[in-house]
Formats: structure tokens, C-alpha cells, sequence
């Protein structure tokens, strides 16, 4: 046995990585995932975003309503695509595979985080359908280096955020069926309580406070803030980074607490 | 000094209303090949999640290698391997993937890891299958890969839960036969549960029935064994 000492945080943030890359490998043998996660986004950008565009129904300022969805059908797509992440770890559960990483001196927090990041990672594909439909569509995109860095941070950031809810709901409920039935509760209050597809201002004063409660809304705004050209933003960028990064944390916490449930 | 590598006492796992592990008190001998043996339910299974810190006791302790399961779970962790009853190794990666990402995990030094790998794949006897994914591997060739991934770090001690469980006999003597040369080349204790007594007739050292909970019996072979269960349920 080696015996050289390793620095908690120096070890932490190396298992977080190998975690990450291993999961990052699994991806070779998946691509036909890639395309069927293109459908969700082209659907409500080409027929909800256009039909809605056409009725101008929705005030969004002085950003045309195609405009305004985009960055929100962005982050709607990372959060369905995160969301149900934590499934395999169910699969990984019924196999022994948690069980034998769990008897590994692996810090719990690094197993989290390390397939929350991954899901992050994962999710760079729907940065490229929604660019992709976006331009197709004529939304006036920030094409600003700065500005797309921004983006890819944030969508990153939101994945692993959602990532890591996901694997909490699947320490707690533990099987496939369950999971799916709590993902599927989850994904559009979540969604529908956010500024994705209409922007606060509009909404009844309940919801307005519960969509203030809610990281998707931050993640919306973050990326609105970045992705067009011209749109300012509602909290603040800092503001936006903080709830991310703070709920992502306290996430991971939590996560790293009831990860060793999976092995019970 | 005995050289004793796992010291179990008055180790209890509670279900609710269900005792599942009963006042356990075992220790087992570096080097040693110790065999668990009973029926489904008997408790074996519970016994070796609390000895590899996945479920905590009720009561009781055990220390392993020196370390305690219920204060000192990293050490534990650090020195022991474990291969559970079902396949515990990624299908979606290959074999040299699967061995890599414990060399990393159990921070095997850097330069060590790529012969580290390449000798326990030559010692399970999978070094042609080493770029192929685990999905397409056999029975047989999914355990030694398990048993290679957790002996990399070379553990004092290897669990084994139902190690030859749903192999044919051909993959099962070859899966014994590395599990005995590597106690042979690196003086790995071995601790296995089973629910074969042939199987723990020829390769233990010493083994212990497990009934309800409790050690019904313990032994250095397996006619002795069942002479002391009889005398224990009568």
C-alpha cells in the first residue's frame, strides 16, 4: 500500500475528476442519445416559439419573443436531460457496482460531484442544438468569445446543479419506477415556475415568489444575460452565479450524505 | 504477537424487529482463507457490508487490519477489497477502463499504475480481452476482472460475497485457483461467504456456519463443522 500523504482537497477534486472522466468514456457507445435529445428543444422552439411569436401574446420588452425563449428552451433542455440522470445510478445500484465504489476510499462528495459534473459535461450537446435552431430561426445571438465562454460555464454549471438533484431523488427512492414518477412530477413545475417561456413580471404574485425560490430562474437569467445580444439582466450576473454555485454546493452536500443509502 | 487481521465482536445488524447478524464474534488469522458459510437469509451477507463499512452495526465492533468499521471507515476502506455478489464491474467500459479508474481511485502512484494493470490482467488471464468491453465478457471472466480491480492496491484482506455463485464449474475452479495463487504471491487474506459446502470443504482454511444470524459452528473442516452444528441445535 502506498502510503504518500494527499492533501483532503487536493484528493477530493482528483477523484471528482476521475469520476467525471469514467463517465465521460461510458459516452463512445451512446450516440443515437444525442440525436433523440435534439427532438425536445426543436419542438418547443420551432412550433411552441413560433406559434407564440405570431400571437404576441407575451410582452417581452424589446426582445422579440423567439429571442426571449431561446435561452430559456436552452436551460429547459438541460434540466430534462439532468434530471433524469440519477437513473443510472439505480442500474449501477442493482448491479454492485455504488456498493464497490462505496467500499473504496473515494470521498462520497467526490462521487457525487463527479457524476453531477459529468451530466454537466453531458449537456454541452443541447448548447449545440439550441445554438444550432437558434440560428435557423434568426434569434440575434452573442457571438462575444466572452459571452459564449459565459454560456458553456453556465450550462455546465446547470446540469450539475440538476445533476446532483437527480442523484439525491435517486439515493431517496431507490428504484427505476419511483424515479421516473418523481422526475416526471418534478420537470414541469420546475420549468413552468421560472422565467423560461414568459418573464416574471407577468406572473400572478404566488408564483412570481415561488419562481424567485427556484435555481432555474437564475439559470435562465444567466443565460439570457449571455446568449443575446442586447438583454439585460434581471438579478444581477453575480447574483445569478451565487444561487448556482450555492445550491449546487449544499446539493452535493446532501448528496454525499445519502449516497452511502444506495448500499443498504 | 498472533497475527489476527480481523477481529469481529459481538457484531449485531437489527432490521427493525429483525436481528439479521446475531452477537457475532469471529477472528480471523492473516493469510488465512476463511470460509462463511449458510443458507440464504443466514446473515452472511449483512456480516460483510458492516466489515466493509457499507452499512453500519447495531452493536458490537470489528476492526480490520487494525482499523475500526464504526470510527476509522477510511483506513478500513483503504486496506481491504471487496467483490460483491453481483457484477460490479462497468459493462459500458472495457476491462483495462474498469482496472484503470481503481488504480486512480485507490491512488496507486502514477508511474506504477500502468504495470500494476498489466500484471493483474496476466494474473486473472485477460490481458488478450483487456481493449474489449466488459458488456461482451463471460461469467468467468467478469468475476476475475472484479477480483483483479479490487486487488490492485494489493488489500490485507479480500471479501468475497458468493464469489462462484451462477458459474460452471470450469469457470469456478479457475476463478479459486487465482484466488489461491494470489494469497500465495501477496499473502491476501481472504474472507468469503458461500452456500456450497464442497466449495468450502476444499478451500478453506478454517469456516464458520452461519444459522439465524449466529456462528452454529466453527472449524477447520467441514465434517467437524456439521458434527458441532448438530451438537449446537439439539
Amino acid at each position: 500500500m502506498t502510503a504518500t500523504f494527499i492533501h483532503p482537497l487536493t484528493g477530493f477534486i482528483e477523484k471528482t475528476f476521475v469520476i467525471t472522466e469514467f463517465e465521460l468514456r461510458k459516452l463512445r457507445h451512446d450516440f443515437t442519445e444525442l440525436i433523440t435529445r435534439a427532438l425536445q428543444p426543436a419542438l418547443w422552439l420551432l412550433i411552441f416559439g413560433q406559434v407564440f411569436a405570431r400571437s404576441g401574446a407575451m410582452h417581452t420588452g424589446n426582445i422579440p419573443y423567439l429571442d426571449f425563449i431561446a435561452p430559456g428552451i436552452l436551460a429547459q433542455s438541460v434540466l430534462f436531460v439532468a434530471i433524469f440522470y440519477g437513473i443510472n445510478v439505480i442500474w449501477e445500484r442493482d448491479l454492485g457496482i455504488v456498493q464497490k465504489f462505496l467500499a473504496s476510499p473515494t470521498p462520497r462528495a467526490a462521487l457525487v460531484l463527479g457524476k453531477g459534473l459529468s451530466a454537466g459535461i453531458r449537456s454541452l450537446s443541447q448548447m449545440v442544438i439550441v445554438y444550432g435552431l437558434s440560428l435557423l430561426l434568426g434569434v440575434k445571438l452573442n457571438w462575444n468569445p466572452l459571452a459564449l465562454l459565459n454560456v458553456l460555464v453556465i450550462v455546465i454549471l446547470a446540469a450539475t446543479l440538476f445533476g446532483t438533484f437527480s442523484l439525491i431523488i435517486a439515493c431517496i427512492v431507490k428504484t427505476r419506477e419511483r424515479f421516473m414518477g418523481v422526475g416526471q412530477v418534478l420537470t414541469m413545475p420546475l420549468f413552468f415556475a421560472s422565467n423560461a417561456i414568459y418573464p416574471t413580471t407577468i406572473m400572478p404574485g404566488w408564483l412570481k415568489t415561488i419562481s424567485h425560490l427556484n435555481p432555474l430562474t437564475y439559470v435562465v437569467d444567466a443565460l439570457r444575460t449571455s446568449m443575446l445580444a442586447g438583454s439585460p439582466s434581471t438579478f444581477g450576473p453575480s447574483l445569478d452565479y451565487a444561487v448556482i454555485l450555492l445550491t449546487t454546493t449544499i446539493l452535493v452536500f446532501i448528496g454525499a450524505r445519502l449516497y452511502p443509502r444506495l448500499a443498504s | 504477537m498472533s497475527d489476527i487481521v480481523l477481529e469481529i465482536k459481538n457484531l449485531t445488524r437489527r432490521f427493525g424487529a429483525f436481528t439479521a447478524v446475531d452477537a457475532l464474534t469471529l477472528s480471523v488469522n492473516a493469510g488465512e482463507v476463511f470460509g462463511l458459510l449458510g443458507s440464504n437469509g443466514a446473515g452472511k451477507t449483512t456480516t460483510i457490508k458492516m466489515l466493509t463499512t457499507l452499512l453500519p452495526p447495531s452493536a458490537g465492533e470489528a476492526r480490520v487490519a487494525g482499523f475500526s468499521i464504526t470510527t476509522q471507515a477510511v483506513g478500513v476502506r483503504r486496506a481491504i477489497g471487496y467483490v460483491p455478489q453481483a457484477v460490479s464491474v462497468d459493462g459500458s467500459l472495457t476491462g483495462y477502463e474498469n482496472l484503470l479508474i481503481f488504480a486512480k481511485l485507490y491512488d496507486l502512484p502514477h508511474r506504477e499504475q500502468q504495470a500494476r494493470i498489466a500484471e493483474a490482467l496476466e494474473f486473472m488471464n485477460l490481458t488478450a480481452d483487456a481493449k474489449r468491453l466488459v458488456a461482451e465478457y463471460s461469467g468467468g471472466m467478469v468475476r476475475r476482472l472484479e477480483i483483479a480491480q479490487s486487488t490492485l492496491h494489493r488489500p490485507k484482506v479480500l471479501f468475497l460475497d458468493e464469489p462462484t455463485v451462477g458459474l460452471d464449474p470450469i469457470a469456478r475452479d479457475a476463478v479459486w485457483k487465482h484466488l489461491i495463487n494470489m494469497r500465495a504471491n501477496y499473502g491476501t487474506t481472504l474472507f468469503f461467504t458461500t452456500h456450497y459446502l464442497e466449495e468450502a470443504e476444499s478451500h478453506c482454511d478454517r469456516m464458520a456456519i452461519m444459522h439465524l444470524g449466529k456462528v452454529a459452528a466453527l472449524g477447520t473442516s467441514a465434517k467437524n463443522s456439521r458434527l458441532r452444528l448438530a451438537a449446537a441445535t439439539h
